[in-house]
């Protein structure tokens, strides 16, 4: 069962070729048996996960099932559980446990879907390796020794590992694109403003973005019609109309002008790397699709704009976090100060902290135009870059990282080697657009992931165009070893 | 450019996170190899631009003012460090 895509459980459970209780025992089994190897959850909810299942069975019996009825999936630990401990992967929250529900969450219990439980991440979503978790690194499906990317890590190895159809992520820098490539699934990250960010705790305000991890496009799309809402409770979310994102997944993909920049394929970036992401383009010039020559040259800029913009918003974001109202306390604190700077000293890990600082020191008095303001205005540029691109092309596609799943501890002491991790996917986030990383090819045994990027709203053409890909390809389907 | 000890504890007051004697010099090489790579931004000629503050250029909603949310106090303070009475408890501010 845990082979079948979303598509098809949807279809095995309307057709009574097996029910929700037996789907959520077989992922729950799966996951207590496989998830030692990889640490991919954090929190299993098996007997609220059971309890729903039994819902969902009889909701399907009485013939009145909403679109993801009895399916299971896991959510990422950073969008809020009623009940169920959220910690962002963080000592800070690891004992906070929500009264209320993150409206993504929400709208997957109003479409009926069966909670597993919730995925490990890095610290906050502070990460492209996982290995800032307070509860460990996730360990790559695919080679045990390598990071299965972040900082969605969790959500993305628990898809490639067959512990859950589906998942839900963030991506405010690449978390959702970077650890899909990595563990070599699908994973989009939608316009900023499609999905709501209510009670998805906050990173960097002005990037952060929910969207779904699945196996297929096709799975992807079904995920998407439940996460995209509008909702009043999140200021900057957009009132716009959602689309049924499967309806247009069989449309043809000839005369459609994919446009290939020249900074993404440049030094850096890994030689069979490339050629795998070649190879796709190839195919979809087979199609009928046409490929056009494109720069964006202010690409270089995106990484040091936003180890401005993020660290800066972080800053502001996670000042709440002050041992007064909830999560973790210092022990013995001897007046108010202490109380605050060791309960954030001891909460927080050394990557946050490390933020917190950076971003603290770009907002301060004397600093604030030369960094925020300047980085706010460099990304007004890279969004240009975009802007006249979109005007030739209708998708831009390249490499999601510049190589494939690297080793844990290997980008070393550097913080700014961990940075450049994700410098085919920030601009993305700077200009708000829509961007999905899809499996186009193994090197050395590890996955390779296409990144296409979308124009505002244009998730649909981006769905279309992958699923086009994913009907002429099988790489979306192969499978780590010990998976089966 | 690096960072002196100084503005490392400058920002550790403002941050309000205790920063280890141990761990100050460590902590300003990583902040300064960050700060190395940020600083590529001041060579960039951005005169004229505008700030970019929404990709979509969206300003905040306005609603009427009336109350939406019901008083959940006690399921708030359930999950809080330490409380009396309704009130959240910290360390004596004012002797």
């Amino acid at each position: 069962m845990h082979n079948l895509t979303i598509a098809e459980l949807v279809k095995g459970l309307q057709e009574k070729a097996f029910s929700s209780v037996e789907l959520t025992q077989h992922f729950l089994a799966r996951i207590a048996k496989l998830d030692a190897n990889y640490n991919a959850v954090i929190t299993v909810t098996a007997d609220q996960a059971l309890k729903a299942a039994a819902a969902a069975d009889k909701r399907l019996a009485a013939g009145d099932a909403p679109a993801l009825c009895g399916v299971p999936i896991l959510h990422k630990d950073i969008f809020c559980t009623d009940g169920v401990r959220t910690s962002c992967g963080s000592k800070m929250l690891d004992n906070f446990i929500p009264p209320y529900n993150a409206t993504v969450v929400e709208n997957f219990e109003q479409a009926g879907a069966v909670v597993l439980g919730k995925t490990n991440m890095d610290e906050f979503a502070m990460g492209s390796s996982n290995e800032t978790s307070f509860y460990g690194p996730v360990k790559n499906p695919w080679a045990s020794d390598s990071v299965p990317g972040g900082s969605s890590g969790g959500s993305a190895a628990a898809v490639a590992a067959r512990l859950a159809p589906g998942a839900t992520a963030t991506d405010t820098g690449g978390s959702i694109r970077q650890p899909a490539a990595l563990c070599g699934i699908t994973g989009l990250k939608p316009t900023y403003g499609r999905v709501s960010r209510w009670g998805m705790i906050a990173f960097a305000s002005s990037l952060d973005q929910g969207g779904p991890m699945a196996r297929t496009a096709e799975d992807c799309a079904i995920l998407l019609n439940c996460m995209a809402s509008y909702d009043d409770k999140d200021s900057t979310c957009i009132d716009r109309e959602v689309p049924d994102y499967s309806a247009t997944l069989n449309d043809g993909i000839k005369g459609l002008k994919i446009g290939v920049p020249l900074e993404y394929f440049s030094e850096g970036l890994d030689p069979e790397t490339e050629k795998a992401v070649r190879t796709a383009l190839a195919e979809f010039e087979a199609q009928g699709a046409e490929l056009v020559e494109i720069s964006l040259p202010n690409t270089g800029l995106s990484v040091p704009a936003y180890y401005v913009i993020a660290p800066a918003e972080a800053s502001a974001n996670l000042t709440r976090f002050d041992g007064v109202r909830y999560g973790y306390r210092c022990e013995n604190p001897s007046d108010l100060n202490d109380l605050y700077t060791r309960t954030r000293a001891e909460g927080f890990g050394d990557e946050v902290k490390r933020r917190i600082l950076i971003g603290t020191y770009c907002l301060s008095a004397g600093y604030y135009d030369a960094y925020y303001g300047k980085a706010q205005q460099v990304r007004q540029l890279i969004q240009q870059d975009f802007e006249k691109a979109f005007q030739q092309v209708d998708v831009i596609m390249g490499p999601t990282t510049p190589s494939p799943a690297f080793k844990f501890g290997s980008k070393g002491d550097d913080p700014v080697a961990m940075y450049l991790e994700d410098i085919y996917t920030i601009a993305t986030n700077l200009a708000g657009l829509p961007g999905m990383s899809v499996p186009c090819g193994m090197v050395d045994e590890k996955p390779v992931g296409l990144q296409i990027i979308g124009n505002y709203f244009d998730e649909a053409r981006m769905l279309n165009t992958a699923h086009q890909f994913q009907q002429a390809t099988d790489w979306h389907t192969l499978t780590p070893e010990g998976i089966a | 450019m690096s960072i002196e000890r100084q503005e490392i504890e400058k920002l550790a007051t403002l941050s309000r996170i205790a920063i280890g004697e141990d761990t100050i010099t460590e902590v300003s090489q990583r902040l300064s190899s960050v700060l190395e790579l940020v600083d590529q931004l001041q060579a960039v000629n951005t005169d004229g631009v505008e700030a970019m503050s929404h990709p979509m250029k969206a300003t905040q909603r306005l609603r009427e003012d009336e109350v939406s949310e019901i008083n959940q106090r006690e399921a708030f303070q359930a999950i809080a460090p330490d409380t009396e009475e309704g009130l959240f408890l910290v360390p004596k501010v004012i002797e």
